[in-house]
């Protein structure tokens, strides 16, 4: 039997190919129309064909279980893509450009005389428990005034289409490694649909990776020594630091390979004995870093690692401190900053967010707790959080006292209707929803990924798209209309 | 070179190596006794002692049949010289340094670890089992192929090629010695002509045969056998020939004499070696001291290249 998109049981939500009259959205034409040549046992076969693909690859990522220890699995993967149009898009990347260019800014700012502060735009008393701000890092100057070189930004769409900015990670954000692999997958899979359809390539992430590292070394006239320093193999991102590594031709280094020696400069460990390193691409979060600055006990950093940093003699991206921005509660001040430092208007919009410092913002928090999905200031990975619709009255309850007590540390967001996109389940095409995390370099230039990571959340209704908790993930093409 | 990632790469390549060997070993054991005269038992028991693994089997196991002693080589996940084992560690340590060997070569070695531990029952029926381990041997032998024809010769290069001639020369002798622990009294003439098929059997289990055809030019006699297993410069799995590559891999390498001392004076004990009617009981001591060897050169290599010794070093002062 052949695939029948009329078949398709759209639901109330934006799905991202096809339209509210059940027809092929304009630039999801070539892709649909090739699709229902296919009858569903096809579609198996080329699903198996990309599960193979995966199992071959060795494309990964780690789960860490009490009774198994650590084991690595096999990617979860969907074979029908997310499709955006290129018109579209380019305006999504002008946008995250944007925002990038002024979280930058913000942070430099904070590093330094507080401007913002002083002006009256940010509260100063945000900082006082902010747990990502990094006192060591006052006063530090990293080159070009860059902090969040690499920035991993998550992206929703709402029942009416519009595109939101849901966070900003802007410490070690994951995933990029997954993008670039699932199109690998997606090539084996359906060949010939990249002969026929003009998808925006995405290969050139790591040389762009590469070259904006190279402009951060602290020695530019040599050909600068650059390595990405990961915690080691149990990480779950550990498929990615080794991939990163690979593309990029540089050393993958564990904190055990590096020293500091008295002239407060790092050194790799190598066959020849000690050798200079200049751009430190890490993957540690900051308070492992370096045992002689934060955590005295961590075994996956270096000791001095900060003093050599503050000395200029080594680029660390992302720089420490850089998560002062990551901060949910500095999420919502995203737009006065862009105009208070670029003097322009937030062209990609935030997700309407309640601080509930502010007394006003509170009340209404308090009084639509079972509307809202409230959320602690610096958890990530969706820990901590409540979702009202799906609450309980205890819960409720339980957070409206969480609120009260540390008003600072809480914001509250609409519940949002998140977009879905056909996705294969039980040899069915079945709307998943999904979210987007492109990613942004900053260096000498700012370049953003054409597309991104597209997540899906495999179970029906689901709206979590992480990977340890069922989600998994699709390939993302732009597209080119008529070209 | 990272320290680390060269003592990686060293371990890979051996853990691969190992593999492929055990599988010969096997095969070998196998032919051994479809050649020997029904009225003798050859059995299974001398694989396990010439893995060096007695106390360890037999702290788990009470007997030698084929099945247990076969269970133990291929398949037990706990067993530190399975064919199974040492594909995951191939892999795990191939994990580790991704980033430095070619992206097909470790789906190769990926690819092979999942081959091996989906295909394992093969292993367990007599009619299947010979293809399996060829299919591990081959899959080595692409692996092997793929690093040299693809892989930049650089010190990384050089630490792989150290730890899988290191590993081969070890496991060349262990498989002659199954042969000489299955040695029938030397002086009963009627036994002959199963000998010398024996031999035979070696050399192919060593993928030997052909190659000792043309390099000795002589008939299968178990004196040049041995002087072609032990002391062939030319034959890729021979003594000798894998000591003239670790030779030449430790002379690229930052200068560290003592370890060339030592392989030295192992090539000497090779070569000046008597092993005409060399009785089996001297020929095992033989292939021991070989072997002592050989574990002595690996504690020097790591002490002077690699992470593990650097750090024992510098914590002691």
């Amino acid at each position: 039997m052949h695939i029948h998109w009329q078949d398709y049981p759209l639901g109330q939500f934006f799905d991202e190919l096809i339209g509210p009259d059940g027809q092929a959205r304009s630039y999801a034409q070539g892709l649909l129309n090739y699709l229902s040549t296919h009858t569903r046992e096809e579609l198996e076969a080329r699903k198996a064909i990309a599960e193979l693909s995966i199992k071959e690859m060795g494309i990964t990522f780690t789960v860490y279980t009490e009774a198994e220890g650590s084991i690595d699995r096999s990617w979860p993967f969907d074979i029908i893509p997310r499709l955006i149009p290129k018109k579209e898009w380019d305006a999504v990347e002008a946008g995250l450009k944007q925002r990038v260019k002024a979280l930058n800014m913000f942070i430099d700012d904070i590093y330094h005389d507080q401007k913002i502060i002083k002006d009256g735009v940010f509260p100063g008393e945000l900082l006082k428990n902010s747990t990502n701000f990094r006192p060591e890092c006052v006063g530090v100057s990293p080159a070009r005034g860059i902090w969040a070189h690499i920035c991993g930004s998550d992206l929703v769409r709402d029942g009416d289409g519009t595109i939101y900015v849901l966070e900003d990670n802007l410490r070690v954000p994951s995933g990029v490694s997954y993008m670039l692999e699932n199109r690998s997958v997606m090539k084996r899979v359906f060949p010939e649909l990249f002969e026929k359809l003009s998808v925006q390539p995405v290969d050139d992430y790591c040389s762009q990776l590469f070259d904006m590292l190279t402009s951060l070394s602290p020695r530019p006239q040599d050909a600068p020594e650059i390595v990405v320093l990961t915690p080691g193999i149990f990480n779950s991102a550990y498929f990615e630091h080794s991939y990163l590594a690979q593309q990029m031709g540089c050393e993958l280094v564990e904190g055990r390979d590096l020293v500091v020696t008295d002239d407060d400069c790092v050194y790799m460990r190598t066959v020849d004995g000690l050798q200079r390193v200049d751009v430190i691409y890490r993957r540690i979060d900051d308070l492992f870093l370096d045992p002689e600055a934060f955590k005295p006990d961590s075994m996956l950093g270096v000791p001095g690692l900060m003093r050599a940093w503050k000395k200029g003699n080594v680029a660390l991206a992302n720089a420490p401190g850089a998560g002062v921005a990551d901060d949910k509660v500095v999420y919502a001040f995203v737009p006065e900053m862009i105009e208070y430092y670029l003097g322009e208007k937030c062209l990609l919009p935030n997700v309407p967010t309640y601080r509930c410092m502010y007394e006003e913002e509170r009340k209404y928090v308090l009084a639509h707790l079972d509307e809202l999905v409230v959320k602690p200031a610096n958890e990530s990975g969706g820990y901590g959080m409540m979702i009202g619709p799906k609450a309980t009255k205890k819960e409720r309850e339980h957070f409206a006292k969480l609120i009260k007590k540390d008003p600072r540390n809480y914001i509250a967001q609409p519940t949002l209707a998140l977009s879905t996109v056909p996705t294969l389940v039980n040899k069915a095409l079945e709307p998943r929803h999904v979210d987007l995390r492109p990613f942004i370099l900053s260096g000498e230039h700012t370049s953003v990924t054409m597309g991104g990571l597209t997540r899906v959340a495999l179970r029906k209704g689901s709206l979590v798209v992480n990977s340890s908790q069922g989600g998994g993930s699709k390939d993302t093409w732009i597209i080119e209309e008529d070209a | 070179m990272l320290a680390r990632v060269a003592e990686t790469l060293y371990w890979m390549a051996r853990y691969l190596e190992r593999a492929e060997n055990m599988a010969r070993l096997i095969n070998v054991n196998t032919n051994l006794i479809y050649d020997t005269p029904k009225k003798t038992v050859l059995g299974w028991k001398p694989l396990i002692e010439i893995t060096g693994m007695q106390a360890d089997y037999d702290q788990r196991h009470s007997d030698y049949a084929e099945s247990t002693v076969l269970k133990y080589l291929i398949k037990d996940a706990d067993s530190p010289v399975s064919i199974a084992n040492s594909l995951q560690w191939a892999r795990e340590n191939a994990r580790t340094i991704r980033d430095v060997i070619p992206r097909e070569a470790w789906e190769q070695i990926n690819g092979l670890n999942l081959f091996a531990k989906e295909n394992m029952q093969q292993a367990f029926t007599v009619s299947k089992r010979f293809s399996y381990l060829s299919q591990v041997i081959l899959r080595n032998q692409t692996i092997t192929g793929l690093l040299s024809g693809t892989m930049n010769q650089d010190q990384g290069y050089v630490f792989l090629k150290l730890g899988r001639n290191l590993e081969r020369s070890d496991m060349t002798s262990r498989i002659i010695d199954v042969r000489s622990a299955n040695l029938f009294a030397e002086d009963t003439l009627e036994q002959h002509p199963f000998e010398n098929i024996q031999w035979m059997s070696v050399l192919k289990s060593l993928t030997a045969y052909q190659m000792y055809r043309q390099s000795m030019q002589a008939r299968i006699r178990r004196d040049d056998v041995m002087k072609f297993l032990f002391q062939s410069r030319k034959f890729p799995r021979a003594i000798v020939y894998c000591l003239g590559q670790m030779r030449e891999c430790i002379e690229q390498l930052p200068p560290c004499p003592t370890a060339l001392a030592q392989l030295d004076a192992l090539e000497k004990l090779v070569l000046e070696a008597d092993l005409k009617r060399c009785p089996p009981k001297k020929l095992h001591q033989f292939v021991d001291q070989i072997q002592v060897f050989l574990s002595d050169i690996h504690v020097i290599l790591s002490d002077q290249y690699f992470l593990s010794g650097r750090l024992r070093a510098s914590n002691g002062g």
